[in-house]
């Protein structure tokens, strides 16, 4: 086999030492910081990438809570201000009535007045229609007039009697 | 016919003589020169646009780069970075020196066995040389491993030196061998191709076959000696 000619040996060593030692230098001066940089650069991007993202989903969570927050105010002073409406409306409509009924109570009252009056001068006028009647009567019957005052006394106790 | 061991002669391209010593230009040192020129190219051309997305030719370089980092950290550890370019450029030196061997017309200076043991002794030299300046006396320990009963150790550290001082003849011999013998057999399957005449189909579908199987040898051939460094580097700097 020509591996084992051992006269070629020496120039096989050789051209290995130069060719490997100058591929090593290669590599190390300029293939492999090319590859490295490449793949450093990649990881830091996409590691900045990254960090941005959960920025941004960071922002996007507090953007979604101010919203809720706000929605939550505003639902709050709405449901305020409703309430606040309707207690207005329920304390106008309260005076309202109440100063409708005192009305009526007045108006009741001026009428229960003028009724009770009304009523003591009919009795009054019956009391006069009793007198002249019971004289008239008492006239036609006996002959004789009858003094008013004695009229009157009668016709009063006889009311008095019959109540 | 040519012999099938044909292709495994050494041509004189350059005489050259460099202190008595024949230092001649050969059709080996040309396909190492091929190979390391081939890499640098191939490398800086695939990284030609720095990409963040690669291309089909950057993702390779990047693939290879990733391996062979992958393969350090986890063999070796972090303390295994600094020896990241050498035992990549082992590995591309290899894997070249075997894959272009597979072009017709090539030469596979791998399948040299003054060149693969070359390569193994410089691994072998390294190690030790890193195992001591890490260790200093104490790496002796390393042909003794702990809690072994002292009754042993007569026939223990005699077995421990011995495989230690084996590690690079086996390195250098598997590449040789898988090499030698993988191109021996492509060189005479195709001469039975010329041989047989019409028949020749049937060892022409072995070659094709043959040369698929080739092709995952020199790569996995480059991956273990690539490995074994990693594993006797670790040892160098870990001990057991």
């Amino acid at each position: 086999m020509p591996q084992f000619d051992v006269s070629v040996w020496p120039t096989q060593l050789i051209w290995m030492a130069i060719t490997f030692v100058a591929l090593y230098l290669l590599m190390v001066r300029v293939a492999l910081p090319r590859i490295g940089d490449v793949l450093e650069e990649r990881e830091f991007k996409i590691n900045d990438a990254l960090r941005k993202a959960e920025g941004l989903r960071q922002d996007a969570e507090d953007a979604a809570a101010a919203y809720e927050k706000m929605m939550a105010d505003a639902r709050v002073k709405a449901q305020d201000e409703v309430r606040a409406v309707r207690e207005r409306a329920d304390a106008e409509a309260a005076a309202r009535h109440a100063e409708l009924s005192e009305r009526l109570n007045e108006k009741v009252t001026a009428a229960e007045g003028r009724i009770a009056k009304a009523r003591a001068e009919a009795v009054a006028g019956v009391r006069d229609v009793a007198v002249d009647l019971a004289a008239a009567a008492f006239e036609r019957l006996l002959g004789e007039k009858i003094d008013p005052k004695t009229a009157t006394m009668a016709v009063d106790a006889t009311m008095k009697e019959g109540r | 016919m040519a012999s099938p061991l044909e292709q495994f002669q050494i041509k004189k391209i350059v005489e050259l003589h460099v202190f008595g010593v024949d230092a001649s230009f050969t059709n080996s040192a040309l396909f190492m020169v091929i190979a390391v020129a081939l890499i640098t190219f191939l490398l800086t051309f695939a990284m030609r646009e720095r990409s963040l997305v690669p291309g089909r030719w950057q993702s390779i370089a990047e693939l290879c780069y990733q391996f062979i980092a992958d393969m350090i950290r986890t063999n070796v550890g972090s303390d295994g970075r600094r020896y990241f370019p050498f035992i990549f450029s082992l590995f591309v030196f290899i894997l070249f020196g075997n894959m272009l061997g597979l072009v017709p017309y090539g030469f596979t200076f791998t399948s040299h066995i003054v060149v693969t043991f070359g390569l193994a002794f410089v691994v072998f030299i390294g190690t030790t040389v890193i195992a001591f300046a890490t260790h200093g006396v104490k790496f002796f320990g390393f042909f003794l491993p702990h809690g072994t009963p002292w009754y042993v150790a007569p026939l223990l550290v005699p077995i421990e030196i011995l495989s230690y001082f084996f590690r690079p003849i086996s390195l250098s011999l598997r590449l040789f061998a898988n090499m030698t013998a993988g191109h021996t057999l492509l060189k005479v399957f195709g001469g039975f191709v010329v041989t047989m005449g019409l028949a020749g189909f049937v060892p022409l579908a072995a070659v094709v076959a043959l040369t698929g199987l080739d092709m995952i040898v020199a790569f996995l051939q480059a991956f273990v000696f690539t490995i074994l460094t990693c594993i006797y580097l670790n040892d160098a700097l870990h001990m057991h």
